[in-house]
């Protein structure tokens, strides 16, 4: 028998894979591809304390092993999300991760606070986005700001928190060691890097929004490397995301330092990854005898 | 509902119908037993750089040999489409489907119908004009060669309109309608955004319920992403914003749910 579990902040996951917020909705529509039993944990998209619309469009674009995207965090706002949303889930033996958002630190607080009587099992605070003019990004890219606004959160904050990083700044390790130092829990990486494609034929951007995150497996080298820098950095977990298609990529965040990964883009292309990832990942434990998944998570120094 | 899958179809023959027009029937098995007219299916290029699957709307569905037709325009060098019209028969290629709602034949039976069509638009009312049972009218917009034009004289009456004039009325689809006096009780209609514009007004105008199929960028085809999304008049019950997913809650809407 081998121990496929892994463990986040306290909270036990059957497996290390989940899915990467945005490309997965609340889990309904792949849930007819997908049996979300099977996965450690659903991550889902960001929600705010009120809905947003989002960018206008075209939202997304194709870049050659990528993609960009400027959804701009449409959601319905917490309300709907908890009436909704949190009870689908809970039909399901998964882990839930709601990930938040919002324009201020205030926002923040607000939704997370209300989720604190919801049964979620960790949260993601999105500090990332590249693709939204308030909030977001604005304080993923400062050590001071993530590191005051973790604090924030955790003072509101029932279940463990993960703080996701944007990959769009100098030094992620200098960002990973700030959110530490503010309490998280656990950290996510990475987020999407801020691209950008141009229509020749209509001579303007490809995207309504100008710019928008990359992802896909173009990214992966990109992301296993500053999965392995903050390894090194920090104590806390990570959750390792980024171009993750197989379970090939999975095991290489694991052996970079993450003890869980996320699956995103992938989605798109193969609406079964999350599912085959699973499999695949406890196919190499059998062909290479490793009984412990623990074994592999960080194996590479 | 119908059954979402995602599998490998053999195409069973592909052929130029018009220039950078192809034609392609696919062994599609029980996607053609649950497909309806106006769905889509996405199909998935063979080659590995090019991520994101490209939906194109059905054009006829055999369902005694389980077959499915698309009728697609090549976009340009180097493109998803190109790749696709570089295959032939036998091969098979990923494609996800039957997605999306088609077009509520229902709210039609019985009546006087327009099926408006512009451009690659076209394709999917030949399989809406195979299925309703209705007095119906097709009306076909193209720039300058026609095609499918002729496959549509089996269950409808027909006009054309071409942009230079070279058949049928000179001008759009609308021209087409005011120069032969055509009426409707009820309309369908796919083409691009400016077409479906004037339809749209054209039938709140006079009262006519419209369905209108819609297109955008998509990535996931399935509501995950919310890429592909359209300005809904009323908030979405979905969303809660003022906007719908093509993919899921489309790509047919009723004119006077969206706004273009």
């Amino acid at each position: 028998m081998i121990k496929t579990a892994v463990t986040l902040a306290g909270v036990e996951l059957k497996n290390p894979v989940m899915t990467a917020s945005g490309t997965f909705g609340s889990g309904a529509e792949y849930s007819e591809f997908v049996d979300l039993n099977k996965l450690g944990a659903v991550v889902t998209k960001g929600v705010a304390n009120v809905p947003w619309p989002g960018n206008p469009t075209p939202r997304i674009a194709e870049t050659p092993s990528g993609m960009l995207n400027a959804i701009g965090l449409q959601n319905p706002g917490i309300d709907v999300f908890c009436e909704r949303d949190i009870p689908f889930l809970k039909k399901f033996n998964t882990r839930i991760i709601v990930n938040v958002c919002g324009k201020t630190t205030e926002d923040y607080c607000e939704v997370v606070e209300r989720l604190g009587n919801e049964p979620v099992d960790l949260l993601e605070i999105n500090v990332s986005c590249p693709n939204v003019k308030e909030g977001g990004i604005a304080f993923g890219q400062d050590p001071k700001a993530l590191e005051a606004i973790t604090k924030e959160v955790k003072k509101y904050a029932k279940q463990p928190v993960i703080m996701k990083l944007s990959p769009n700044v100098t030094d992620i390790t200098e960002m990973a060691k700030a959110a530490e130092a503010g309490g998280a829990d656990v950290l996510s990486l990475i987020n999407t890097l801020t691209g950008m494609k141009i229509d020749i034929n209509r001579r303007t951007f490809a995207l309504a929004n100008k710019t928008g995150g990359m992802s896909g497996p173009a990214v992966k080298p990109v992301a296993v490397r500053m999965v392995y820098q903050v390894a090194q950095a920090v104590k806390v977990p990570i959750i390792g995301m980024g171009g993750i298609a197989t379970a090939e990529d999975a095991l290489e965040f694991l052996m970079a330092g993450a003890t869980a990964v996320s699956v995103g883009t992938a989605n798109f292309f193969n609406p079964y990854a999350t599912e085959e990832v699973v499999a695949g990942i406890e196919d190499f434990m059998h062909r290479q005898k490793v009984e412990d998944i623990s074994e592999l998570i960080g194996a590479v120094k | 509902m119908s059954e979402k899958t995602k599998k490998s179809l053999k195409i069973v023959s592909q052929e130029e119908i018009g220039k950078d027009i192809f034609s392609m029937w696919l062994q599609a098995d029980e996607m053609a037993e649950s497909a309806r007219p106006g769905q889509f299916l996405s199909l998935y290029t063979r080659d590995g750089s090019k991520l994101l699957p490209r939906p194109i709307s059905i054009c006829e569905i055999d369902r005694e040999n389980k077959r499915i037709r698309l009728v697609y325009r090549v976009t340009g060098k180097n493109t998803g489409t190109e790749a696709f019209s570089k295959l032939h028969a036998g091969i098979a290629v990923e494609v996800l489907g039957p997605l999306g709602n088609g077009f509520p034949l229902h709210e039609a039976e019985g009546k006087r119908v327009f099926l408006m069509g512009g451009g690659i638009g076209i394709p999917p009312m030949l399989q809406t004009a195979k299925e309703l049972n209705a007095e119906k009218t097709a009306v076909l917009g193209y720039r300058d060669e026609l095609f499918l034009n002729e496959e549509f004289e089996k269950y409808a009456d027909v006009f054309v309109a071409t942009e230079d004039g070279s058949a049928g009325t000179k001008g759009n689809v609308m021209d087409a309608i005011r120069e032969n006096a055509l009426e409707a009780d009820v309309i369908f209609a796919c083409g691009p955004t400016p077409m479906l514009r004037a339809i749209k007004n054209y039938a709140e105008e006079n009262n006519i319920p419209c369905w209108i199929s819609m297109e955008e960028r998509m990535a996931c085809g399935v509501g995950a992403c919310l890429a592909c999304v359209c300005k809904s008049k009323e908030v979405d019950s979905h969303s809660h914003v003022h906007n719908k997913r093509i993919c899921k809650d489309g790509p047919v809407f009723l004119s006077t749910e969206v706004e273009l």
